[in-house]
């Protein structure tokens, strides 16, 4: 397909009706994290759209970020690669392989100089070149080259915006981030491990549609969709006001969806989109699944002293959290108090529970 | 979606404290829909943008209740658009032709912009009628 071609061409050649177009605009609207009211704008943008080169760059990495990207459904990934981008370059997703995928990325980058968009997930070993190649070439070399012709650099995943996993302490192969390495170019951070697949495409198509670089936080995140802290955004958040706290994963409260705070919870800390635009087709996000958020769209996640360990500063009015925390205790104590010592003594011979303290066990 | 076998009995329950975002939802309605009639001017909601606890949207399907007219669009997968009880409230909601959930939207309009038929799509259709007495001469 031509990339002459713009993309209201493409949707006319096969035969997309105005319609399929307009709701193929108002998914991408609510992709993007826009107002309703947007969806004629990006419409009038998209038609014009031409298709961008997109060189997809995969180092330290899982693989995680790509199979989250193949699972984004609005509209399905396949329509957005094949028909919004051109994809010249990704060597999980090719058929090339070899010398034969290399040549399509030095093709792409020679055919597009200045101009096309750099995707890069994984970090990038500093230690040792050798410790990650691509085809016999380092991931730095391969990284510095290829950004020299870059319109824009989307770090996709923790680990290309922040380092991520292998970034963890010791850091064995002195992995960093993008941004530590490439600081000519404009760089969008899409933090998460992994990042949630309409964000990933939402930001992909933010720059389809308009040209542009989303509005982005101190730390390289688009705005629309890392701007707001899971737990401003989360439904339990209520039960964090009310002081009402789950304290194990099976008690009480816990059954009751109460606020994962004490377990953990990194949400007050941790900015995405989890809370609003959930995974799965929408299904849920983790504390809706009754575990507490790991951060992992924030630097150093891995290092931020346990999963399981409550946050150590509260984020509001500490006074009234207190209150309303020690009110919960008296309740709580009523409670246990009302059941039969026995009872709960023979279900703790016939239960184990799993404490925090052994979650946290180092061996 | 098929739940797995025992999922029922792990399920969380929903407290009384939800995110109490049904109230204000409700109401931006109630002002969209006034400024509808005052005004003609439409709007929109997107469901997704709004925090919601569990069983919080249908929640929300249930207070609006069903209407008179419902429609099913078939472009790029199926598309449901229904009126609410509340005349000039529709909610629509779109689907991939993998029947994924692609946006739910509530517009607050007289008649959603999708059910008209599109001026580039008329032109198309004037084409291909005018083509086939091309054909015939």
């Amino acid at each position: 397909m031509s990339k002459d071609k713009t993309l209201g061409d493409v949707l006319k050649s096969q035969r997309i009706s105005r319609r399929g177009f307009m709701k193929f605009c108002a998914a991408t609207a609510s992709m993007m994290a826009l107002p309703p009211s947007m969806i004629p704008v990006i419409a009038q943008a998209l038609e014009k759209a031409r298709r961008p080169s997109v060189i997809w760059l995969s180092f330290q990495e899982c693989t995680g970020c790509t199979e989250s990207l193949t699972r984004s459904h609005a509209p399905t990934v396949e329509g957005l690669i094949f028909d919004a981008i051109s994809l010249d370059y990704h060597h999980t997703l090719q058929a090339a392989s070899g010398h034969a995928a290399e040549a399509a990325r030095e093709a792409a980058m020679a055919e597009n100089f200045g101009n096309y968009i750099m995707v890069v997930d994984g970090s990038i070993p500093t230690a040792n070149p050798g410790y990650s190649t691509i085809a016999g070439i380092s991931n730095l070399d391969m990284l510095m080259e290829t950004a020299k012709g870059a319109a824009a650099v989307i770090a996709i995943g923790t680990c290309a915006s922040f380092g991520g996993i292998p970034h963890a302490n010791p850091n064995p192969t002195g992995a960093v981030s993008v941004s530590d390495l490439v600081k000519d170019k404009p760089i969008i951070n899409v933090p998460g491990c992994p990042p949630i697949p309409m964000v990933i495409t939402g930001v992909l198509t933010h720059f389809l549609t308009f040209g542009t670089i989303p509005e982005l936080d101190d730390l390289g995140r688009p705005k629309a969709f890392y701007g707001k802290s899971i737990h401003d955004r989360c439904y339990r958040r209520p039960f964090y006001d009310k002081g009402l706290f789950a304290e194990t994963f099976d008690d009480e409260g816990a059954k009751k969806g109460w606020c994962l705070y004490k377990l953990g919870c990194k949400g007050p800390t941790t900015y995405n989109a989890c809370a609003t635009t959930k995974w799965n087709e929408g299904t849920s996000f983790p504390i809706e699944s009754g575990h507490p958020c790991l951060g992992c769209s924030e630097p150093d996640f891995w290092d931020a002293g346990g999963f399981y360990k409550a946050l150590s500063i509260p984020t509001e009015d500490i006074a009234r959290t207190a209150v309303y925390a020690a009110g919960a205790g008296v309740a709580a104590g009523v409670a246990l108090g009302a059941a039969s010592r026995a009872k709960k003594a023979l279900a703790e011979k016939r239960h184990e529970k799993v404490t925090i303290d052994d979650l946290e066990k180092e061996d | 979606m098929e739940q797995t076998p025992g999922m029922e009995e792990l399920r969380i329950e929903v407290g009384d404290a939800l995110t109490h975002n049904v109230r204000p939802l409700l109401n931006e309605i109630r002002h969209a829909l006034e400024k509808l009639l005052a005004t003609g001017e439409s709007s929109a909601i997107d469901l997704r943008s709004i925090p919601l606890a569990p069983g919080e949207e249908e929640q929300i399907e249930q207070a609006l209740g069903t209407g008179e007219i419902s429609a099913m669009l078939d472009a790029m997968g199926p598309s449901e658009i229904r009126e609410t009880g509340y005349p000039g409230v529709w909610l629509v909601t779109h689907f991939n032709v993998d029947r994924q959930l692609m946006g739910k939207f509530i517009e607050i309009t007289r008649v959603p912009d999708l059910l008209k038929s599109p001026d580039e799509d008329i032109a198309d259709g004037l084409q291909r009628l005018a083509g086939q007495f091309a054909e015939q001469q």
